[in-house]
């Protein structure tokens, strides 16, 4: 039976890589969650016959049963519920979640038996617990934290106060010092500590990153909750836990890594530089903002050749991304090239317009990456920013002493012209100031972005 | 010896895992993203591990509870994951 498990296992792990790699394109991406899906289904299955599992003991059976029952129920329900636009801090909870599992079945180990003497490795058991408590513990309150900030029941604005920086690094020096008194004396009170120094430190690691970040934090705590798992595997020893956390973990790193190259800047730099809210810089631009009412817009539009799209924030906070598609279809039918084009940190998390558009119906051939695009840039007649601004500042290209100079950017600029759809004349999340809305080429379209798109629509129907 | 052979695996796992994702195109970030932390929900197996033992009333339900937080990590990661899928899919015409 022993075997039977473990080559279970690998086959489960199998899976997984088989699953991810299939995630990575279009064509197979769906059957390759389904094949990861039925990895996780052997590798749940097979558990259940391991005899420390299957012992007999209908109370654990029952409570498995009551378990698993409660949680897919949980899990269907939020799956099917949630709004695409609420789809980042859907993940953010679920990955929360997946943290504290971690946490759990590391504690739940020292639980059993009260100490590791009968472990075979005493120590790196130890050892091995209080890491999948550090990292799940930072994973869950900080997933909670962004699922806070996400979900606008918290300011999505970076919390910082002075001494921060020396408050976390003497929060995470004594979590170590307790994790060290623990792996040494096994003493219960010193894990407890551990148990709440981590939690205290992902509530305090993540109040300082700002909304405009976030795709880079989710992708980072999501490899957390992977390493997480596998830090749990090597407490228990389980070869599946620690295959397929770490493959969570590395995949997760990745996305990260493209994440911070999308913003120019390391990931050092984003975890502690909380960047959104101490750049006051007041530049001085030449020009004026030009406002455009929705009527002229119409007239530009309905003679343009090639529009394109640049959504941001702005519109999933508007919920306009049906009526952009609505728009694009009328521009089609009118003879117009119509594309979107989507920069990768465009939104709260990783390809997060794209999943926007996906649900509004938008041909998955419309939606173009940032390279794809500036390429043709200058061929574009019309090019319609819908509540992103930070991703398509000039500043990033021209302007050598901007925060951002150095960021890819889509480069709308070079685009015939350029309508900048805007609630107000403020600054985007960073705090800059946005030099497109001051170029010759460029209308501003105030108003909320839906309302605007909508009227646009009703103009063509007219 | 085991322990060896675990952090063999896990030192493997860690290339293959940066292997595997190098270059996915921008439109599939979120599913992959909420796809492999439906994987991360592995965990599971562990939480099965520790409800299902029967000495320890704490570790049970320490267990019990990592079970369905894990449990919800997997069904609704995987079902999400697999919605957001289907939009991208139904087009191209």
């Amino acid at each position: 039976m022993e075997y039977f498990i473990n080559i279970s296992y690998i086959v489960a792990s199998a899976l997984f890589i088989f699953g991810i790699k299939m995630l990575g394109s279009a064509d197979t991406a769906r059957r390759g969650n389904l094949t990861s899906s039925i990895g996780m289904l052997i590798a749940v299955i097979v558990t259940l016959l391991n005899r420390d599992v299957n012992d007999g003991n209908s109370l654990s059976f029952g409570l498995i049963a009551v378990g698993l029952l409660i949680g897919s129920g949980i899990g269907m329900f939020a799956a099917k519920k949630v709004q695409m636009t609420g789809m980042p801090e859907l993940v953010a909870l679920f990955n929360g979640f997946g943290g504290l599992a971690s946490l759990l079945v590391g504690w739940a180990e020292f639980a059993k038996e009260g100490n590791f003497n009968n472990s075979e490795y005493p120590i790196f058991t130890a050892a091995a617990v209080v890491f999948a408590v550090l990292v799940g513990g930072i994973t869950f309150t900080g997933s909670l934290i962004a699922y806070l900030k996400l979900s606008g029941k918290m300011g999505g604005a970076a919390t910082v106060f002075p001494g921060q920086k020396l408050l976390n690094a003497v929060v995470f020096i004594t979590l170590l010092g307790f994790g060290v008194v623990f792996v040494v004396t096994g003493a219960s009170w010193a894990l407890y500590i551990v148990i709440a120094l981590s939690l205290l430190l992902g509530v305090l690691g993540v109040i300082p990153i700002g909304g405009g970040d976030m795709p880079v934090v989710i992708s980072f705590l999501n490899s957390f909750s992977g390493i997480a798992a596998s830090a749990a595997g090597f407490v228990i020893l389980n070869n599946v836990l620690i295959v397929a956390g770490c493959l969570v973990g590395a995949s997760g790193i990745i996305l990260t890594i493209i994440m911070c190259k999308a913003m120019n800047r390391t990931l050092v730099n984003v975890l502690f530089g909380s960047f959104g809210s101490s750049s006051s810089t007041s530049q001085e631009v030449d020009g004026e903002m030009k406002a455009l009412s929705v009527e002229d817009a119409f007239y530009v539009l309905e003679a343009a050749q090639s529009v394109i799209f640049v959504p941001g924030y702005g519109m999933a906070v508007a919920q306009a991304q049906h009526a952009v598609k609505e728009l694009a279809e009328i521009l089609e039918d009118n003879g117009c090239e119509v594309r979107h084009a989507i920069h990768p940190v465009a939104g709260r998390m990783p390809g997060h317009m794209n999943v926007l558009l996906a649900e509004a119906d938008v041909p998955y051939e419309q939606l173009c990456e940032m390279d794809d695009v500036n390429a043709i840039m200058e061929t574009v007649d019309v090019a319609i920013v819908i509540g992103a601004n930070d991703v398509v500042n000039p500043a990033a290209v021209e302007d050598e002493s901007s925060p951002i100079y150095g960021m890819p950017i889509i480069n709308v600029h070079q685009a015939k012209s350029v309508f900048a759809l805007k609630r107000g004349q403020g600054a985007g999340f960073s705090g800059l100031v946005n030099t497109l809305f001051f170029r010759e080429n460029t209308r501003m379209i105030y108003g909320d972005a839906k309302e605007t798109i909508t009227g646009l629509v009703s103009q063509f129907k007219d | 010896m085991e322990l060896i052979l675990l952090v063999f695996v896990f030192v493997m796992a860690v290339f293959l895992g940066f292997e595997l994702i190098q270059k996915v195109p921008s439109q599939l970030h979120t599913p992959l993203m909420s796809g492999s932390n439906a994987i991360s929900g592995i965990t599971v197996v562990g939480a099965l591990l520790a409800a299902g033992i029967v000495e320890g009333s704490l570790g049970k339900w320490l267990g019990f509870a990592a079970l369905i937080l894990a449990t919800i990590n997997v069904v609704g990661g995987y079902m999400v994951t697999d919605r957001m899928l289907g939009m991208f899919k139904k087009k191209g015409k």
